[in-house]
């Protein structure tokens, strides 16, 4: 799945990784959809290895960032900020700077706050757009990207995006190259210390460790196998909603906007 | 007459060419890694390294060792006593004499060399190694009409007489043809070249331990801080590999011995021992494998591979898969009349595969990964350790503080098949009143597969984190089910300078077992059952030289073993060492299969076995097969409950 190399400029691509946490053993590591997307940016920029930006913002001396590292990159940007402080103003900041055309996140972070606003911050901050959830980029061609987006049960939607944008990387991206010690060893990390402002909202915070929702047991009544077999792959039944493909745009906008302010997204 | 001048000449630019030859390959040797070794006491030792070590196992094939004692006794001898007699003309009968008898031993030793190339098996290679033979003859023969007048038995005008020119030209011919290849042949690559270097090598050995009956199996550590002082980790050149390690290459005979004992080879996947050496050859002097006249790596063409002193090996020299299929059985090294140390090679190349270019195949990546981050090749919740003995109110180090035994129970704690192995062990040690105690989950990965996957950054951390928590403790005896943990903590743990496992016993639980049957402190009921072959782990027995105590646990429970052709020291291994399992390289068959196929030729109904690694292979391979059980296994079903028997006299 090499993308296409007919790129028409040389790619900048900006990748923002966040300490991972193991799942069993609550131990830092690379995380997971971060990891894919340096996997992603690697292959984006295999004929130009230096359009690659890998940034982290928090502390130089973090043991995961050198397993981002050890997927073969020579160096690793981090803005050194005070671990109560707020990312996305720097980061934001340092992405303008840098004249990223694609920034690749995960969608979450595996420690910390976690909340997943990040891309969107970054993204309102910028003015860029932003493609949730992509499994992969397949070109870029003339300024405008093909991006396969990742929607359950394996399905994907292709989307053309006009650079620059931020696209967030899902779980069903290729997966990470393997993480070697030797070239982790020698990446350097290239720290800028940047005073950001603290989050205020953050620090009245208490943090516990997340929990499952249990889940209400199902009753199967399927009968035979063919039953089960449709039960467990059945689409499940989005309620309400409308699909809306012939009205005019400002039509389709209207009903989007109405839809925020009815669920209180925006007063 | 022409003899007198031409040759004491000829004589004398043979061992000036042979001279030239050898600086020029001392000096691809020393473009290697230095490495610590007393070279002058190596030197006094090599005869006795030569005449004891290499000749007891030569002795294994009896053909070959007369042969050799012979053909190379007697060039040795006939070398020096020509240098004495042509070379510097001592008028001696007596000196002359010496060399006729040294030249005719040599003769019939060649005369077995040549019948053995008659119809040579295919573990042997061919190309120039077939016209050995016919050249120690020209040696031998040439030289020995030659001395004939020396010794008085031809007057001197005998010669010139009887076939004049025709003769001196055909002596002169089988002379040049002789030396050109031991003396010139010997030092410029040719089949003789294993002499030189292999006397070079049993001085400089990198393992001067295994001689004199040692055994040094354990890994080498990888010195960690290259990875930024040199920037390369493991072996990408040939150069990268230690000194005595190209010697060490450059000493082999190809006699096939290796190729013959390997797993890998006969199944089919891309590996041949022997191969894999001569394209270090190869890679050492620089240039292709057109020559190489023996065996191919199985479904690869010879004579593509192109090296070089300081080209990268995995790039056109050898394919990564080909390092992947070893087994790490150690059957090669055990079997190398030279003693070459191929797993060391083998691992070293993998080191830079896995620690700097990050391609270790198929699973190998996940695997380490887990490691990493939980301690366990599985990715298992490090708290879920103990789980399989929830139910056995194990002895916990962290509380008790001190045992005389400690269980070190492995990864096998997390797989179901190697539960029972584990339970069925505890249920003996208790049994026999055993005061022990285990980790927990304290106890992590011994870092075996790591190392053997070439992460050796992820065994340190491993070992070095182990050696901490069994410092903390005390015990005397470490015991452990798994001959892989086993052979870490017993062989490889003492180079991290930790003083944890000073004066600790560790042993495998075949030999604690044994010990306490013969303290009487198990009581048996004789095995009733059909037949029983044992399966000597690789582990075990070629890492650690335990091939008696498991037959003697069997033999106490009344069990005649019916030995598998290739056992013991010879034994074939399981499939499942190395990472092989989880490299996975494709073959034509599975190793386990060829076990399991060893193993039916006995007529055993049960495959008795003291590793679990051993035992998920077998026990993998498709039935109708023969049952397999772990030695524990064997022994807790035939317990005689001394508390049922408390009981039961009680009730009468
Ligand atoms: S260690 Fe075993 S598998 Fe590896 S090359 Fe030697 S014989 Fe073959
Ligand atoms: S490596 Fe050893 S066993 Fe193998 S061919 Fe060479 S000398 Fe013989």
């Amino acid at each position: 799945m090499q993308p296409n190399s007919s790129q028409s400029h040389n790619l900048n691509i900006a990748t923002l990784v966040s300490v991972g946490k193991h799942p069993q053993s609550g131990r830092v590591r690379r995380a997971d959809q971060d990891s894919r997307a340096v996997e992603l940016g690697l292959r984006l920029t295999a004929d130009n290895p230096a359009g690659l930006t890998v940034l982290h913002a928090g502390d130089p001396a973090e043991p995961s960032l050198r397993s981002y590292a050890g997927m073969g990159l020579a160096a690793i940007k981090v803005l050194q900020l005070d671990p109560a402080a707020d990312a996305v103003a720097p980061l934001g900041e340092q992405l303008q700077q840098c004249g990223a055309d694609i920034v690749l996140t995960g969608v979450r972070a595996e420690s910390g706050e976690g909340s997943g606003m990040l891309p969107y911050q970054l993204a309102e901050k910028l003015g860029w757009p932003i493609v949730p959830r992509v499994a992969d980029i397949v070109a870029v061609q003339e300024g405008v990207a093909e991006v396969l987006q990742a929607l359950p049960r394996g399905q994907r939607r292709a989307i053309k995006v006009r650079l620059p944008f931020i696209a967030s990387i899902d779980t069903a991206a290729p997966a990470a190259r393997q993480s070697a010690f030797g070239p982790a060893q020698r990446a350097e990390m290239r720290v800028s210390v940047i005073p950001a402002e603290t989050d205020t909202v953050r620090q009245s915070w208490d943090e516990a460790v997340a929990k499952k929702r249990p889940k209400r047991l199902k009753v199967i009544k399927a009968k035979t196998a063919a039953e089960r077999f449709k039960a467990a792959t059945a689409k499940s039944q989005s309620e309400g909603g409308r699909i809306m493909k012939q009205e005019a745009v400002d039509e389709q906008a209207q009903a989007i906007l109405d839809l925020l302010i009815e669920e209180g997204v925006l007063r | 007459m022409i003899f007198e001048w031409l040759n004491p000449l000829l004589i004398a630019t043979a061992l000036l060419l042979a001279v030239i030859g050898a600086v020029r390959r001392v000096k691809l040797w020393r473009a290697g890694q230095p490495d610590q070794v007393d070279l002058i006491a190596g030197l006094m030792a090599m005869p006795g390294r030569y005449l004891h070590d290499l000749h007891d196992i030569v002795e294994r094939d009896k053909y070959m060792s007369k042969t050799h004692a012979a053909t190379g006794g007697g060039f040795v001898l006939s070398a020096l006593l020509i240098m004495l007699v042509h070379l510097l003309g001592i008028d001696s009968q007596l000196l002359a004499w010496a060399l006729l008898a040294s030249l005719t031993l040599m003769f019939v030793g060649a005369l077995f060399v040549f019948k053995r190339r008659l119809n040579p098996p295919s573990r042997l290679s061919k190309g120039p190694w077939m016209r050995l033979p016919k050249s120690l003859l020209a040696f031998a023969g040439g030289f020995f009409v030659l001395t004939l007048p020396a010794a008085g038995m031809l007057s001197d005008g005998f010669m010139a007489q009887a076939g004049g020119a025709l003769l001196t030209l055909l002596l002169t011919a089988l002379i040049i043809w002789g030396m050109g290849e031991l003396f010139f042949g010997m030092t410029w690559g040719g089949p003789m070249k294993h002499a030189f270097a292999g006397a070079l090598h049993l001085a400089f050995h990198r393992r001067s331990e295994r001689f004199g009956g040692g055994r040094s199996t354990g890994l080498k550590p990888v010195d960690l801080t290259l990875a930024t002082e040199v920037g390369v980790l493991g072996v990408a050149k040939p150069t990268d590999f230690k000194w005595n390690q190209l010697l060490g290459f450059d000493a082999c005979v190809q006699c096939g011995k290796c190729e013959a004992v390997c797993p890998a080879f006969a199944a089919g996947q891309p590996l041949n021992p022997k191969k894999l050496i001569q394209d270090m050859v190869v890679g050492l002097a620089g240039g292709s494998d057109a020559k190489y006249a023996g065996s191919p790596y199985p479904g690869k063409t010879v004579g593509e591979a192109q090296g070089g002193p300081n080209q990268i090996i995995t790039d056109g020299l050898l394919a990564p898969e080909t390092l992947w299929s070893c087994t790490t059985c150690r059957a090669c090294v055990e079997e190398c009349p030279m003693m070459i140390e191929h797993v060391d090679a083998i691992v070293d190349m993998r080191r830079f595969l896995t620690m700097e270019k990050g391609s270790t195949p198929n699973k190998g990546a996940e695997v380490l990964d887990n490691i990493i981050a939980t301690d366990n090749p599985n990715g298992y919740a490090p708290a879920s350790r103990t789980h399989w003995a929830a139910d056995q109110n194990l002895p916990l180090m962290k509380e008790v503080g001190e045992a005389e035994v400690l269980f070190w129970v492995s990864d096998g704690a997390f797989d179901m098949r190697s539960q029972r192995i584990l339970r069925a062990f505890v249920k003996l040690l208790k049994a026999a009143k055993v005061d022990f105690a285990v980790l927990g989950d304290e106890e992590l990965d011994s870092g075996d597969v790591a190392r053997r996957l070439g992460d050796d950054a992820t065994f340190q951390n491993l070992a070095k984190r182990n050696l901490a928590v069994l410092s903390q403790y005390k015990f005397s005896t470490i015991v452990t089910t798994d001959p892989h943990a086993f052979h870490c903590l017993r062989n490889e743990y003492n180079d991290f300078g930790s003083d944890a496992l000073e004066g600790v016993e560790v042993l495998h639980h075949t030999t604690f077992l044994n010990s306490l049957m013969q303290q009487g402190r198990l009581q048996l009921d004789p095995f009733v059952g059909g037949k029983v072959t044992y399966h000597d782990p690789c582990y075990l027995g070629r890492y650690n030289g335990e091939y008696e105590a498991p037959r003697e646990l069997l033999r106490s429970m009344g069990i005649e073993i019916a030995e598998m052709e290739r056992s013991g020291y010879r034994s074939r291994c399981c499939g499942g060492g190395g990472g092989a399992p989880i490299t996975d390289i494709p073959g034509e068959r599975r190793i386990a299969d060829m076990r399991m196929d060893d193993a039916n030729e006995t007529g055993a109904e049960l495959i008795a076995v003291g590793c679990q690694q051993c035992t998920a292979m077998l026990e993998g391979v498709v039935e109708p097969r023969p049952q397999v059980k772990d030695i524990a296994e064997i022994l807790v079903d035939q317990l005689v409950d001394s508390s049922a028997h408390v009981l039961a006299q009680e009730v009468h």
